[in-house]
């Protein structure tokens, strides 16, 4: 109708509206952005993580942008890989036809804190003999330390902090901390800075024998959003959250919406029995704990998030919007032009579909605007509880997943802070918008 | 009833004779009762509103009577009952031979195409998210009539002869940009659409300003002539019905108290309670304010429970004891045409 | 003046603040009314007649852009009072307000009694048991039995209704009484009744009254003096023997002459278009869109002209 221009117009009189409208629309495009940029499938798989999809990341590394706010920077994650060029790769041939193959990875280091961890991913192509590998460390000062000497399979992970050997040939300190500071002891906390270099030597026993190398120097900042437990850039999460959580609020909330509106008005016209039994059930409804039967559901049936969406919606018809809906088509159904239609011959159907329900809609529209939240809320509140979707990448999933690792124990409030504003300007976008509505609508209605 | 010849006043104030005699009845009501079923506690009987309690006349066709009487004495059950809304719970309502109650859902639907309804309130009779179009192809729709350049031609035609000119600008106006005056003419339109034979009309202008009323009367009544249709207009302002009606009947407490053609009524009201009205109908003049009207005394009585005998008798200042509160008058014709329930005419 | 006025308006101006501009709703209302007399303002909707009386009041909403004015009553400008003062010397003190759909203004959830007797308590200070006893009094005027003291008034019929609404207003004597449509929604025995209440009041106790309708007929019943309302303005203002069978400005005439006769033999007459919206007012003349007798003067705003004694606002009488 005309009034959907004029409702516009009018919306934009109030600012909350305006506020609560441009987040919604960043929301949308947010969404919009996760789905173009990453298919769903693509999403799921990355998310389930597993073998050789996040080992290139920290584990509960902070976002990257917290470096602004920082006055000690945080180190990022340093990678650099033989066989994309990053690490020097170079191979002579021995007496022999074997190959030697040389690995030199060079890296400055500016910062204040050591990284976590540091790996070197090896993968190597041979027939029978393993090739054997020498690490080496060179300081920017100037020392040489030996790392480890090992053969190499065809796969094979060199984790620097699992090495006891190396650690006791740093007299005692930690790999990360001894290769990188002078002398913790002495005071010396502060990693010296300057260009380091990894050498790796290697000497192969047959012809044809390759190797290639990754080594990766973990940060403690990763990404734009983070990252968890699982070294998952949380960005995924985030961003396909978005779409997750506005479907299944606007789901829930048109399906209970209009499903409440259809029964109300059936209850209102036929009357009778109709009414008297639609009332009840919908009392007793009303006092079945709402959450503790989602809990059930989810628990001993699926935890597919359509069946919760589904058990969602049926449990929230009967409730409260039938009663209030139910008032006002009471009042409705005495005007006159309802009259004049019984006098037409219009039939029931066609009173209560074409001239009842249309008179409630204006109601309706703040009301489902404002319903939306709180469906998003209890999609998340679910995950959070663990019964969520554990497939799917939600916001509530993250936060749940923040809760199990002890996140906020840890210091690591980026977990928990960024699903949490997310949900939370949400929220408040639609709940601005649907008092600005409501302010329009209602006083209109009161001539009802 | 005996065949009758009716003056009645025209636009160019010339006296013209119409008959109407026996075979032109188009709706025939005989002795007809509606009564509500009143509950206590949704279960059990306590009692019955007693709407309409034994009425009974003849309309013809081309005729215009009015049924005057206050709130409560019935008349919009009368008028819903004739519409088909309410069902008697006894006597009949006999439009063209036929019986209502013996309709079935066809014989219903030729009916309702029969009977246009023309409301009191015009904004509250159009529902306010339809524009004007919508409005008036609704009865057309529910009336079967599935095709749209059908729809559109007889909508086109409803709204030239209630003279919403030019109708393109009104098509596509929703009720709340139209003044009163155009929102009952819509409402007019509405009641037209399906060429019915019998209009009724509750009230039709009582909630327009003043200067409106008779514009919107003289459309009725000039529909009226050039349709040739009977109409049913239903009001409490005694002073527009000479206008517009060739009969009045007037009603209280569920009963039909006199009837009779408005000049005679005027020239010789029987009934005490016709009386009453017509003493607190004025016309503007500065003496009304240095006189007091009779007014009987009391109030109209609940329709659970009336006054045993006539109705009227425990505010009536003639009433003859021993006789009014006992027995229920039947119809007496002190002049020819003129009927009055009213001991006094014995 | 040569004797002394109940109540003076002078150019009493009241403008409301819309969303869709300003509406000018009362624009230099302009008459006197004596004591023991009573004015009819006629008009039909929308030309502003409620808001006078709200104007008169002060009972004003927060939307409002102008109120001026001068209202005298009892020779002191009252509009000169503060909020405060005129609430507790002048509103229900002197001048009170039946006002429209009286009967559903009434709290339901109050009995009659009390309700009738809250003003008394309010402005005269006294007790709760003498405030229900001149309750009780004006229940004998307004013709109430007794024992509806104690009732609520969904068990009171409309024109009962009314009436309690009408002692409501009486209960603290005031001089003048402001009655905003009183009758409209009432059946045709019941308004003849309120009318007869009316007048024995008017001459029982000296009541002035200001009678606000658009019913014609009914305004003959009570006015000494009748004036006419359109669009904000007063255009005519006379006695009553004079105006009724002879109404001199074209729209009073064709209202007069819309009204359908029961007792004479005229065909009614209407008048063709609308009102103007109060808020997108002509500039001019405010009638002249509709009137017969229109002509080039008409393009400016008319002034009030004084014609034996009657005021009439049209240029015709030049």
């Amino acid at each position: 109708m005309k009034t959907l221009q004029n409702t516009f117009k009018e919306l934009t009189r109030y600012p909350s509206a305006i506020f609560g409208l441009a987040i919604i629309a960043f929301l949308i495009i947010l969404s919009i952005y996760a789905m173009v940029s990453i298919p769903y499938s693509e999403a799921i798989r990355l998310w389930r993580g597993g073998e050789g999809i996040w080992y290139k990341n920290p584990k509960y590394a902070a976002p990257e942008w917290i470096n602004f706010i920082r006055p000690n920077k945080l180190p990022t994650t340093i990678y650099l890989s033989s066989q994309a060029g990053s690490a020097e790769k170079t191979i002579t041939q021995d007496k022999q036809g074997n190959n030697a193959i040389t690995i030199t990875a060079k890296f400055d280091y500016p910062y204040n804190t050591v990284p976590p961890d540091m790996a070197i991913y090896f993968a190597s192509k041979y027939t029978n003999k393993q090739p054997y590998a020498s690490i080496t460390w060179l300081t920017p000062d100037g020392r040489e330390i030996r790392v480890a000497d090992f053969a190499v399979a065809q796969s094979e992970v060199y984790w620097f902090s699992q090495d006891t050997k190396l650690q006791r040939r740093l007299a005692g300190l930690e790999p990360q901390q001894g290769l990188f500071m002078l002398d913790p002891s002495a005071g010396l906390s502060t990693p010296v800075k300057g260009t380091y270099q990894l050498n790796i030597k290697v000497i192969t026993f047959e012809p044809d024998t390759d190797l290639d190398a990754e080594f990766i120097l973990y940060g403690r900042v990763s990404g734009i959003a983070g990252t968890d437990h699982l070294r998952r850039d949380l960005k995924i999460a985030l961003l396909w959250g978005t779409p997750i959580a506005l479907a299944f609020g606007l789901l829930a909330a048109l399906g209970t919406t209009v499903t409440t509106l259809v029964i109300a008005a059936c209850s209102v016209w036929f009357g009778g029995w109709v009414d008297s039994l639609i009332q009840r059930i919908t009392q007793v409804n009303m006092v079945l704990p709402f959450l503790p039967i989602l809990i059930m559901v989810g628990t001993f049936y699926s935890h597919s998030i359509w069946v919760i969406l589904g058990a969602t919606i049926i449990l929230s018809i009967f409730g409260a919007g039938i009663l209030t809906n139910r008032a006002i088509f009471l009042q409705v159904k005495e005007s006159a032009y309802i009259e004049a239609a019984r006098a037409y011959g219009a039939s029931s159907w066609r009173i209560i579909f074409q001239y009842l329900v249309p008179r409630i809609i204006p109601t309706l529209i703040p009301q489902l605007v404002v319903l939306i939240p709180g469906f998003v809320f209890l999609e998340a509140s679910l995950a959070v509880l663990g019964l969520g979707d554990p497939t799917l990448p939600t916001w509530g999933k993250i936060i749940n997943d923040a809760q199990r690792n002890g996140a906020l124990y840890a210091g690591l409030y980026y977990w928990v802070l960024e699903p949490a504003a997310l949900l939370m300007i949400s929220g408040l976008a639609f709940a601005m918008l649907g008092f600005s509505l409501d302010r329009i609508f209602n006083p209109k209605l009161r001539g009802l | 009833m005996s065949d009758g010849t009716i003056e009645k006043i025209s636009e160019s104030n010339v006296i013209l004779q119409k008959s109407f005699s026996q075979d032109n009845v188009l709706l025939s009501i005989e002795n007809l009762r509606v009564w509500f079923e009143l509950r206590r506690w949704g279960f059990g009987h306590a009692g019955y509103v007693r709407a309409v309690d034994g009425v009974s006349f003849d309309l013809h066709h081309g005729e215009a009577i009015a049924v005057v009487g206050e709130s409560g004495c019935g008349k919009s059950s009368l008028m819903k009952t004739i519409l088909g809304l309410y069902k008697p719970i006894e006597g009949s309502v006999i439009f063209n031979g036929k019986n209502l109650v013996d309709l079935d859902t066809r014989g219903m639907r030729w009916y309702r195409n029969q009977v246009g309804y023309i409301q009191q309130d015009p904004y509250g009779a159009l529902p306010p998210f339809m524009s004007v179009k919508r409005i008036l192809e609704e009865p057309l729709i529910v009336g079967g009539i599935r095709d749209k350049t059908e729809r559109e031609l007889r909508t086109r035609k409803v709204m030239e002869e209630v003279k919403m000119f030019p109708v393109e600008d009104f098509t596509s106006k929703f009720p709340h940009m139209l003044s009163g005056g155009q929102q009952q003419r819509v409402v007019i339109a509405r009641a037209m659409i399906l060429e019915p034979k019998l209009i009724v009309a509750d009230e039709p202008v009582s909630m327009l300003d003043a200067s409106v009323r008779v514009e919107v009367l003289k459309l009725l009544r000039g529909l009226q002539e050039s349709h040739n249709l009977s109409f049913i207009y239903i009001t409490h302002d005694l002073s527009t019905v000479r206008y517009f009606s060739e009969r009045v009947f007037v009603m209280y407490a569920g009963k039909i108290v006199e009837k009779a053609k408005i000049t005679d009524l005027l020239r010789n009201p029987t009934h005490p309670y016709t009386h009453a009205l017509l003493a607190a109908t004025s016309d503007p003049d500065a003496k009304n304010a240095a006189t007091f009207k009779e007014v009987p005394p009391g109030e109209p009585p609940s329709l659970v429970k009336p006054p045993p005998g006539c109705h009227f008798h425990p505010r009536c200042s003639r009433m003859i004891p021993g006789l009014c509160e006992v027995q229920d008058p039947p119809d007496f014709e002190p002049e020819t045409n003129h009927f009055v329930g009213c001991w006094l005419y014995k | 003046m040569s004797e002394a006025k109940l109540l003076r308006i002078e150019n009493l101006k009241l403008h409301f603040r819309t969303t869709q501009g300003i509406v000018q709703a009362v624009d230099g209302a302009t008459f006197d009314l004596s004591y023991n007399k009573a004015i009819v303002v006629v008009g039909e909707s929308g030309c502003g007649k409620s808001s006078l009386a709200k104007a008169i009041l002060r009972l004003l909403p927060r939307n409002v852009h102008t109120y001026s004015g001068r209202v005298f009553l009892d020779s002191t400008d009252v509009m000169t009072l503060g909020e405060e003062e005129f609430r507790q010397q002048i509103r229900w003190v002197k001048m009170s307000l039946v006002p429209q759909a009286a009967m559903n203004a009434l709290n339901p959830v109050i009995r009659v009694g009390d309700q009738v007797a809250e003003p008394a308590m309010i402005h005269l200070g006294i007790k709760h048991d003498e405030a229900i006893a001149m309750a009780r009094k004006m229940f004998q005027n307004v013709g109430v039995p007794e024992d509806f003291l104690i009732r609520y008034p969904f068990e009171l019929s409309g024109g009962m209704r009314q009436r309690a609404a009408l002692a409501m207003a009486l209960v603290t004597s005031p001089n003048l009484i402001i009655l905003d449509e009183p009758t409209s929604a009432l059946d045709l025995l019941t308004q003849a009744n309120i009318m007869n209440v009316l007048k024995r009041i008017k001459q029982d106790l000296g009541t002035s009254y200001i009678l606000i309708t658009h019913d014609i007929a009914t305004s003959s019943e009570l006015a000494d003096e009748v004036a006419v309302m359109y669009a904000g303005q007063i255009v005519e203002l006379g006695d009553t023997y004079r105006f009724f069978p002879a109404p001199l400005h074209p729209y009073s005439i064709k209202l007069m002459a819309s009204v359908p006769r029961l007792r004479a033999d005229q065909e009614p007459d209407f008048i063709t278009g609308q009102p103007p919206s109060l808020i997108d007012l002509p500039v001019g003349c405010r009638f002249a869109p509709r009137c017969p007798s229109r002509f080039d003067k008409c393009d400016q705003d008319p002034p009030v002209i004084n014609k034996d004694g009657r005021q009439v606002k049209c240029w015709l009488y030049v």
